[in-house]
């Protein structure tokens, strides 16, 4: 059948079963986005204020539905726009697909108006970058992308087309393949081969080894990484950590993939771990770290780092075995497959005192009750008060500290938050994202007042399509994980950090259309949580917290790990 | 230590880039590299050596792997691979210094491609190692420029990669 070029991609979309893309129009892309009225009740497009909004939407939908997130944009600055969102994806290997046009056939490499070398600014923080200069190519690419996206460790992928491939008369061989199918076609087929070394068949040998290694431990420590989350291996895992009955410490990127209230959890771990995941990391015999890359933020030290431990990683991601710690034994393969097989063989194990030691390490999270409101207050009320699947999106600095140490989650795509990128204005676009592909879900979107100023224009796509959105802002009048080490480590010199200055959030959320509450007090946020729950409609909830507040327990980059230099609970 | 690192890869344009991405995003220097089409016209071979310092090329390897683009990477083993480079050299000569030319010429098996009343253009493929004595044999004639490919390198034997 021949169809239009700009209906093949449409049509492959639908083959993926996209039903959301976000995205934001331009010259280039024009012909795509005409194209989209001929695909109204089908395809369901979401425009936000900014690409990088879209892009952290997009984003935001994949990590929540755990399907391939889509993302439009055109030329030039439309491009370099995303680039911050697509690296985003890529640290923290969230499958989205980026569909970009450039300028056309003749006016390539000419420096032409918008033009700028997208799949050249791509090619570091994407899984594979196409471009696409003729028609023909349309369907393979498209079915290539989203297999590229999805398989293996997902990741983002850019397609840039080139404008003259989607002119109306461009038109292409096209036939309908369900996308199980086409991930057996040729060319995928081909694409699979090269891929092998990330999807290989689990080595029964490795299972029986590391089997061999828990029998001997007396004092395991299991690390639930992204890998658990982004594999939606958290019933596998959670099976395995309570067979094993070995203490469990979460990454930031691992929040959800283990239930942050169940009685084995040490709470997080790395450089603003607690003090019994840090001091298990120190002591254990063995530490098996599941979907876990031993960020600098996690093995802070690494020479360091277990070092009473035989380390044993399971990814499905070869290259990361052995790329920041040295391990002792490794097995390649997807969390959920490898802990299913481990499941199986894997007896009922008692380590009672290992864990009566460890566990009551786990600081008890009270939130105190000072007249002014301080962060753990407001973390208690949300806690208090979220429906209990509400996701959370978070963006970068101590309110995302914070929310990952106070709030329990237990679902993978419950927590959304930008660990490996760091991304501040992450938060805002994410839970567009995630409102968009979970309608029955409450969304809240826990921010800093730093963080909000950078992307808090896309409270206009909140309004424009009425997501009930509540924005939680941490105030605290300065960039708060900053001037944390400034206090500590920059002899309390703090350049350029303090925010003392405009705007008021509470206006700035009625200029939108939404809701705005200013609150002070414990009883004021209680008041203000519940009315925005109950009210369904966005709101943005400005708490004012002290400058000073800061989050505890840390330990400086590169030190290792019980290297505290604040404790839990703040002293220095 | 010197390691050889053959990939083969589709033959598009941007591949070149995202793979050199890979060393350059590292710091990690490479010796030399050479690309060139196989037998079949959509599959490129590259060559790259690079001073193997600590356990990078390992990673390195791992991460091209990764790459849609890369169809099969190997680390060639020093003692078991054929490995060629070509070279270029130009050199002054004059009637008084021709002949000595042609006498080192004539050890190392090179071809003189070019001259002039005053230089010589001397053609030689060999190892590396081979190459590298070569010009410093030409060295007190003075050596007015050098061209050098990068090796290329297969393995011994009836394997392929």
């Amino acid at each position: 059948m021949k169809i239009r070029a700009t209906q093949a991609i449409m049509e492959c979309l639908l083959e993926q079963e996209v039903d959301t893309v976000f995205g934001y129009p331009g010259g280039t892309i024009l012909n795509l986005y005409d194209e989209l009225y001929g695909y109204e009740g089908k395809i369901r497009h979401v425009l936000t204020a900014h690409e990088q909004g879209a892009a952290h939407a997009a984003d935001g939908y994949a990590r929540s539905t755990g399907k391939v997130g889509v993302c439009f944009a055109t030329s030039g600055p439309g491009a370099t726009n995303l680039t911050t969102g697509i690296a985003t994806a890529h640290l923290d290997s969230s499958p989205v697909v980026f569909i970009t046009c450039n300028v056309g056939e003749n006016l390539l490499g000419r420096d032409a108006f918008q033009e700028v070398d997208s799949t050249g600014i791509a090619m570091p923080i994407t899984k594979a970058a196409f471009l696409v200069r003729s028609a023909q190519q349309i369907p393979d690419v498209m079915r290539q992308a989203f297999a590229v996206a999805a398989s293996g460790r997902p990741g983002p992928v850019l397609i840039d087309f080139l404008k003259n491939v989607t002119n109306a008369d461009q038109m292409v061989d096209y036939e309908f393949i369900p996308w199980q199918e086409n991930r057996r076609s040729n060319s995928i087929q081909k694409l699979n081969d090269t891929l092998r070394p990330q999807k290989p068949e689990i080595d029964p040998d490795d299972i029986s080894r590391l089997l061999d290694m828990i029998a001997k431990a007396k004092r395991p420590l299991l690390i639930c990484g992204g890998g658990v989350v982004r594999g939606r291996a958290h019933q596998e895992f959670r099976e395995f950590a309570e067979k094993l009955d070995s203490p469990v410490a979460i990454t930031v990127m691992g929040g959800g993939g283990f239930p942050g209230g169940h009685p084995l959890t040490t709470g997080m771990v790395g450089m603003h771990g607690s003090k019994a995941s840090n001091v298990a990391v120190n002591e254990c015999d063995l530490l098996i770290a599941v979907g876990c890359r031993f960020s600098d933020r996690v093995a802070l030290q690494p020479a360091t780092f277990a070092a009473q431990a035989r380390i044993v990683q399971i990814d499905i991601d070869r290259a990361e075995i052995g790329k920041n710690v040295a391990t002792d034994h490794h097995i390649i393969g997807s969390a959920r497959r490898v802990l299913a097989m481990l499941n199986e063989q894997l007896p009922q194990y008692s380590h009672r005192e290992w864990k009566e030691y460890i566990l009551p390490m786990r600081a008890p999270a009270t939130a105190g009750d000072s007249e002014h409101l301080t962060p753990q207050q407001v973390l208690d009320v949300i806690r208090a008060r979220m429906p209990e699947d509400a996701i959370v999106a978070t963006d970068v600095g101590q309110h995302q500290m914070w929310s990952i140490k106070y709030l329990h989650f237990n679902y993978p795509g419950q927590l959304l938050t930008s660990g490996g990128f760091g991304t501040m204005g992450f938060g805002l676009g994410a839970a567009i994202g995630a409102q968009t592909g979970n309608p029955d879900k409450r969304v809240l979107h826990i921010t800093g007042d730093g963080c909000f100023r950078m992307n808090c224009h896309e409270l206009c796509t909140v309004q424009h399509y009425g997501l009930p959105i509540v924005s939680i802002v941490f105030n605290n009048g300065t960039l708060g994980m900053v001037r944390q080490w400034q206090n500590l480590i920059y002899k309390k010199r703090f350049s350029q950090t303090t925010l003392d200055f405009g705007p008021d959030f509470v206006k700035l959320a009625e200029a939108y259309g939404l809701r705005g509450r200013r609150v002070r007090t414990r009883e004021e946020m209680e008041q203000a949580l519940t009315e925005a729950l109950s009210s369904g409609t966005g709101t943005v909830i400005d708490c004012i917290l002290d400058i000073d507040e800061m989050v505890s327990p840390m330990v400086a980059a590169g030190s290792p790990i019980t290297d505290f230099l604040l404790s839990e609970g703040g002293s220095v | 230590m010197k390691q050889t690192i053959s990939v083969l890869v589709e033959n598009q344009a941007g591949v070149l880039n995202r793979i050199t991405g890979l060393f350059s995003r590292r710091a990690f220097n490479i010796d030399s590299l050479a690309v060139g089409v196989t037998d079949d016209p959509t599959i490129s071979r590259i060559t790259i050596i690079v001073d193997n310092g600590n356990n990078m090329v390992e990673q390195v390897e791992k991460q091209l792997n990764k790459l849609v683009e890369v169809i099969k990477v190997r680390t060639l083993e020093e003692n078991s691979l054929i490995g060629r480079e070509l070279m270029i050299l130009k050199v002054s000569a004059n009637n008084k210094t021709r002949q000595d030319i042609m006498t080192i010429c004539s050890i190392y098996g090179a071809k003189v491609a070019d001259i002039s009343p005053t230089s010589m253009t001397l053609e030689l493929s060999d190892t590396p190692d081979r190459l590298d004595t070569f010009q410093t044999m030409m060295r007190p004639f003075s050596i007015l420029e050098v061209v050098r490919t990068g090796v290329i390198a297969v393995q011994k034997g009836g394997g392929k990669i």
